[in-house]
């Protein structure tokens, strides 16, 4: 760690030096380049700004009031109402979603790195055809799968249970793919012939060493198949019936098309959209941390 | 070459896993037919929509624990719901009752998807607690089937800015004539009488529905699709003069400029349906007291004919094994006094019942609408609905197809009347291409 931050300075200051004595960089091209990211900054944070003082408005005036800045704020109170609604179900779907997509995205991580880490670093019969197939499972869409899986697990009564959703979230071919890229790069093969000199087995080898090696891999894995979880909607609409085992995203979605029987679930609809984002913030800010270090890492080699 | 070898084998494999899943379903050990108690204590299934139905429901379980009801509720129909019950039908785990719209239950009948409950005595029996038209939107044109219970309705009446009349001493319209009049005058005044809806293609239907018109009619097996009929068209053509001569607005309906639109003042009337009530009172929250409610403008200068828009039902699901007992709950919860006020309370639904539309709560004064008894307007309203008006086996097409010519007739190019030619024959031609016998072909 210590050391890359080390070269970044380094490299930092080279360019600095080269800036002082190369040609300066147009003052209208930094410019446009600063409106050009000024204005998706606020393409991307507009919205999320939109959210957040619609949450704090009560029904009447999220229609009536300048969408853009606030009226009657009260968010907390919006917030407490949305929590106790119908004995607190949002609550509930919050938790499915994180264990959908926490406990679901870490399983996927583990799978997908052991399978991208076999793939390259061990030679065996099929593996080329194997790391074609999992390709081509890049390309299939998922909701293309989501109603052939229904079928099958109609056929072995899992429909409208935690495994409908849970089990088919833990496959990650495009995981598989960057593990397998990854672990090529930055597990060296003479790191793992020492570990087994020391008398290492394979799978101890796999999660005392190249794990570490692979971690920053890992984590991009982890936070991609974290987000396509969390957002993932049309599975839970095919396999789900019990509103207790629903994701938040179709939760909301369900009440979202109650709006016409029950007006009033709008204001629950968008602070319950602000409230479902705030995890994944969390999860983005905290391992970001990590996935940078890693970029870094695979610029080294 | 070898690249290629394996990638044919990655795409059979995975073909193949789609062909075998698309094959094995559905079994077809379940007998439909006889409408008989199972003698033992049965649990229920049941799919809504309804915000609070859970209870609801709960009523029902406290009296009644040999029929046990699992209720489970998901997006509304079009939102995914009807989507999943065909899958579930085609898997055959469907829950025994779902709640499906009367314009969806035809579709539902030619995919096979719904059991007969005609059979069921205490159904027939009550036929006659029914408004008439109700009860002909779930048997479909048959004599002795019965495909639903209905649930609720949505006769429409007038919406309109009691304040604004008056100050502006423009006369309520009571005929279509009167309303086109009274456009002008608004128009005169600053406002729009009305937002067109061009994607509400149901609304249009309701329309359709008062002028005596239908789009749909069986003949024995054949479907006879009359988008495109004499009704249906003069309700076009009245609605594509107020649209050329800028009469109404055009925004999108159901949007933020849609409810400003009502809650500025800019539009002052909207013919809607019982339910449409709410929806003001939510959009539009500025105008509170300022709204009465009358009966929609007539055709005829004295009728009295009404149109609906929206309803739904309670049927039950291709596979139940417990026909008897869903017919029994469905039933209660469609009719009984305890249900329909509990039902109303949670989410507003408007019974379909005669008995119903006396319940105490819709006797009331209501203080958006300046305390007026606005119920008692759409209790007539529901008297008077038309009891003829049929709807197709693909609606969902229907509703696309009309609503894009609408979209380009109110920008422009065609006409109202030449969007409906146009989705008679795209209808025509999506009834055909699924096999559905087209009447007069």
């Amino acid at each position: 760690m210590s050391s890359t931050v080390q070269r970044t300075k380094e490299i930092e200051a080279s360019r600095a030096s080269k800036g002082a004595r190369g040609p300066r960089e147009h003052v209208m091209s930094r410019t446009v380049a600063m409106v050009i990211m000024g204005a998706f900054t606020l393409y991307f944070l507009i919205p999320i700004w939109w959210l957040l003082v619609a949450g704090s408005k009560d029904t009447g005036s999220i229609l009536t009031t300048n969408p853009l800045w606030f009226a009657d704020f009260q968010l907390f109170q919006n917030i407490g109402d949305l929590f106790a609604y119908r004995d607190g179900v949002y609550l509930e779907w919050l938790r499915n979603s994180v264990l959908y997509a926490g406990v679901g995205g870490a399983v996927a991580t583990l799978l997908a790195g052991m399978c991208g880490y076999a793939l390259a670093k061990y030679r065996f019969r099929g593996r080329e055809m194997i790391f074609n197939v999992v390709l081509g499972g890049v390309l299939v869409p998922a909701t293309a799968l989501a109603l052939p899986l229904f079928l099958i697990f109609s056929e072995v009564q899992l429909t409208n249970t935690f495994w409908a959703v849970f089990l088919p979230s833990i496959v990650s071919p495009f995981g598989v793919y960057l593990t397998r890229i990854f672990a090529a790069s930055s597990v060296s093969d003479e790191l793992l012939e020492a570990a087994r000199l020391d008398g290492a087995g394979e799978v101890r080898t796999f999660f005392t060493v190249s794990i570490r090696l692979m971690a920053p891999a890992l984590i991009t894995v982890f936070l991609f198949q974290f987000v396509t979880i969390w957002n993932n909607f049309f599975l839970p609409l095919i396999m789900l019936r019990d509103e207790s085992l629903f994701p938040v995203t179709y939760g909301l979605y369900a009440w979202n098309t109650q709006l016409n029987q029950l007006p009033e679930l709008r204001s629950l609809v968008l602070i319950g959209a602000l409230v479902s984002i705030v995890p994944l913030i969390v999860a983005f800010l905290s391992l970001q941390r990590f996935w940078r270090s890693g970029l870094a890492a695979g610029a080294v080699k | 070459m070898k690249h290629t070898k394996t990638a044919a084998a990655a795409a059979v494999a995975l073909l193949s896993s789609v062909t075998l899943a698309a094959c094995s379903s559905s079994d077809d050990s379940v007998a439909g037919g006889a409408c008989e108690p199972a003698g033992e204590n049965v649990t229920l299934e049941f799919t809504s929509w309804i915000p609070g139905i859970e209870g609801v429901v709960d009523l029902w379980n406290a009296e009644n624990p040999d029929i046990q009801v699992k209720v489970q509720t998901g997006p509304n129909g079009n939102g995914g719901t009807y989507k999943n019950f065909f899958n579930q039908i085609e898997a055959g785990n469907a829950p025994d009752l779902g709640q499906i719209e009367y314009d969806a239950l035809p579709n539902f009948l030619v995919q096979d998807g719904l059991e007969d409950i005609g059979n069921c005595e205490e159904v027939m029996a009550a036929k006659d607690d029914f408004v008439d038209w109700t009860w002909s939107q779930v048997t479909l044109g048959t004599e002795s089937s019965v495909y639903g219970v209905p649930q609720d309705s949505g006769p429409m009446a007038l919406f309109y800015r009691k304040d604004l009349f008056e100050e502006n001493n423009i006369p309520v319209p009571t005929t279509w004539a009167e309303y086109a009049d009274a456009a002008a005058q608004v128009k005169d005044a600053g406002g729009y009488i009305t937002n067109f809806s061009q994607s509400d293609i149901n609304q249009f239907a309701g329309f359709v529905w008062q002028a005596g018109g239908s789009w749909f009619s069986t003949e024995g097996d054949a479907w006879d699709v009359t988008l495109d009929s004499p009704e249906s068209v003069q309700v076009a053509d009245y609605w594509q003069d107020l649209l050329d001569k800028d009469l109404v607005s055009t925004v999108p309906a159901w949007t933020d400029e849609w409810n400003n639109a009502y809650n500025s003042g800019d539009a002052w009337t909207w013919v809607s349906a019982v339910w449409g009530a709410n929806s003001i009172a939510s959009g539009a929250p500025d105008t509170a007291g300022k709204w009465a409610v009358a009966p929609a403008p007539q055709w005829t200068e004295g009728g009295t004919d009404a149109g609906n828009w929206g309803g739904s039902s309670i049927a039950v699901l291709k596979g139940s094994d417990h026909k008897y007992e869903a017919a029994k709950f469905a039933l209660w919860l469609n009719t009984s006094d305890e249900s329909l006020t509990a039902l109303n309370e949670a989410a507003n639904i408007y019974p379909a019942t005669k008995e119903g539309l006396n319940l105490p709560v819709l006797k009331e004064g209501v203080e958006f609408y300046g305390d007026q008894a606005i119920y008692d307007v759409f209790k007539d309203a529901s008297s008077q609905v038309v009891p003829d008006f049929t709807w197709g086996p693909t609606m969902t097409q229907v509703y696309a197809d009309v609503s894009d010519g609408f979209k380009n007739a109110v920008s422009g190019s065609g006409t109202l009347a030449s969007a409906l030619a146009d989705g008679n024959a795209s209808t025509i031609a999506a009834l055909e291409a699924q096999a559905i016998p087209v009447a007069g072909e």
